[in-house]
């Protein structure tokens, strides 16, 4: 039994299931009959709508750039937010005051900032004081508020993930003389890694869903914006959002899904500490486990 | 130095936002605890559709579904929400609507895992003493698994409100969208910022140090 909440049913909980079951399929039919009514009446089912998302055209012209758009952004802010967050996650645990403090200042500081906001402040800033070309802004604007808001998340990221290992790993590593820098860089960083990959993919998922900020708010030319442009041109507004909800969630999925299963791979592997990380326990583990300030930020997944 | 100010509703900006996010998390609680008696309860379509409907909102930008909410349900299909001629009020009630819609996703997640740090032994004996499904889950799991979900909520509900901002893409005048404006307006970049950023730190900060204190003393400890 999946549920530690009831038992395998009997004959009389296998007839009330069946019961709700039936109750609830009918209000479920209820509902999504409604909505084909409203979409209906609207005139939405009408053929011609959906008809250009079967075309290579609707495809070529927009909505392939626009993902490409989205993930180039994505990569280009996981691939410089990874080892900045590394640097600060590390630079937490330092034993010196004067690291660790403005570390922390810094890293509870762009975790508790809306990554709007940090993409607007980055497009002003490179429209006043760079010479970024205007068709350049968008994307550097997009990706620095994404590094700086991601770049901290995966500082907490790295932080847990080596506070989550065994103690006697740096006590051992101390026994046969190590110094700190090669208990980190021999001993620990390298097993902190791969407690820590499903949790870092899993944050992709959250950087690809902000890229589409940007496209609303500075003009980036990302999915969500590109799919404007489509929806003006075909005039089909509901079936454009239908097509680019559904490219994220495949999108996403792949990728939540990737995660998962290289958790399940490192927890069954013998050759690591068995010490995993994935998205839920970053929620768990950074107020109490970490000893942080009870975050200012949601640790994995929103 | 801060003279810039002038003019500019700042604080009734950050108003929107806290009111944006009160009345969100006050439709999430709800929607989420709903959905995450379903993904528990004993009823396999039930299940099915929680989990579907978790996968699917989790996986949208927010973004996706604020735009939608205005170009979708308001301009296509008519929706109203009971403020047909006011277009701020309008704009206003379908934030608080995709906001909801997306945040009791991840208030559904939080509370199954609380669900899940019962240990089985207290379901068993309730079922030894012959509780049913919805007795169980009300007296004796939901108590507890609330209690040890403090922590993970008071993390969606910090998330919750760095996500109102997103409300400025359909034009609903909080925080972000004036700052938008004053930023394009005014010469000092930097203060501005500093300014806003001071105020999402000064309305999240307090929220994570009174929930963690929270849960840590409401916890159940085992």
């Amino acid at each position: 039994m999946s549920s530690i909440l009831y038992d395998t049913p009997g004959p009389r909980a296998k007839r009330r299931n069946v019961v709700f079951s039936v109750i609830f399929f009918v209000l479920l039919a209820l509902f999504l009959w409604w909505i084909w009514q409203t979409m209906d009446e609207k005139g939405q089912l009408r053929w011609a709508l959906w008809k250009p998302f079967t075309e290579s055209q609707a495809w070529t012209t927009y909505l392939l750039p626009g993902l490409a758009n989205t993930l180039k952004a994505a990569a280009l802010a996981m691939v410089i937010a990874l080892p900045l967050g590394a640097f600060f996650g590390i630079s937490r645990l330092s034993d010196h005051r004067w690291v660790r403090g403005p570390a922390g200042v810094v890293v509870e500081f762009f975790r508790a900032i809306p990554v709007l906001l940090l993409m607007l402040f980055a497009n002003e800033f490179y429209d006043r004081y760079t010479n970024v070309s205007s068709e350049q802004r968008p994307l550097y604007a997009v990706v620095t508020g994404l590094v700086l808001y991601n770049a901290s998340v995966l500082a907490e990221i790295v932080r847990a993930g080596i506070l989550s290992l065994p103690k006697g790993q740096s006590e051992a590593a101390m026994a046969v003389g190590l110094r700190k820098g090669q208990t980190m860089t021999n001993v620990l960083l390298p097993q902190a890694v791969t407690a820590m990959l499903p949790a870092i993919v899993s944050q992709l998922v959250v950087i690809v869903k902000d890229t589409a900020l940007g496209g609303v708010m500075i003009g980036f030319t990302e999915l969500l914006n590109t799919r404007g442009t489509l929806a003006a041109n075909y005039a089909n507004v509901v079936q454009s959002f239908v097509v680019v909800a559904v490219i994220y969630i495949v999108l996403n999925f792949i990728l939540t899904s990737f995660a998962s299963w290289l958790e399940g791979r490192l927890r069954r592997s013998k050759k690591s500490t068995g010490a995993v990380l994935s998205a839920e326990d970053m929620e768990e583990l950074n107020p109490a486990a970490t000893g942080g300030t009870y975050g200012t930020g949601a640790g994995g997944g929103i | 130095m801060f003279d810039f100010l002038e003019g500019y509703d700042v604080l009734g900006a950050f108003w929107m936002t806290v009111k944006l996010t009160v009345l969100s998390a006050l439709g999430s609680l709800v929607w989420g605890t709903l959905l995450a008696g379903m993904r528990v309860s004993p009823v396999p379509l039930m299940r099915g559709f929680g989990t579907a409907y978790v996968n699917f909102v989790r996986n949208i930008p927010l973004t996706v579904i604020i735009v939608f909410t205005s170009l979708g349900l308001a301009d296509i299909f008519g929706m109203t929400m009971g403020a047909a001629d006011d277009f701020d009020t309008l704009s206003f009630r379908l934030a608080v609507l995709g906001l909801a819609a997306y945040t009791a996703a991840f208030v559904c997640e939080a509370i199954r895992s609380g669900i899940n740090t019962v240990p089985v032994g207290q379901a068993e004996a309730a079922r030894a003493i012959g509780l049913s499904f919805r007795q169980i889950l009300s007296l004796i799991i939901l108590p507890q698994a609330f209690r040890s979900v403090i922590g993970p909520l008071a993390n969606v509900l910090i998330a919750l409100t760095k996500n109102t901002t997103v409300a400025a893409a359909i034009g609903v005048a909080e925080a972000a969208t004036l700052m938008k404006e004053m930023i394009e307006n005014e010469a000092q970049t930097l203060a501005i910022g500093a300014v806003f950023a001071l105020g999402f730190v000064v309305l999240t900060l307090p929220t994570g140090l009174i929930l963690g204190w929270l849960s840590k003393r409401l916890a159940v400890k085992r």
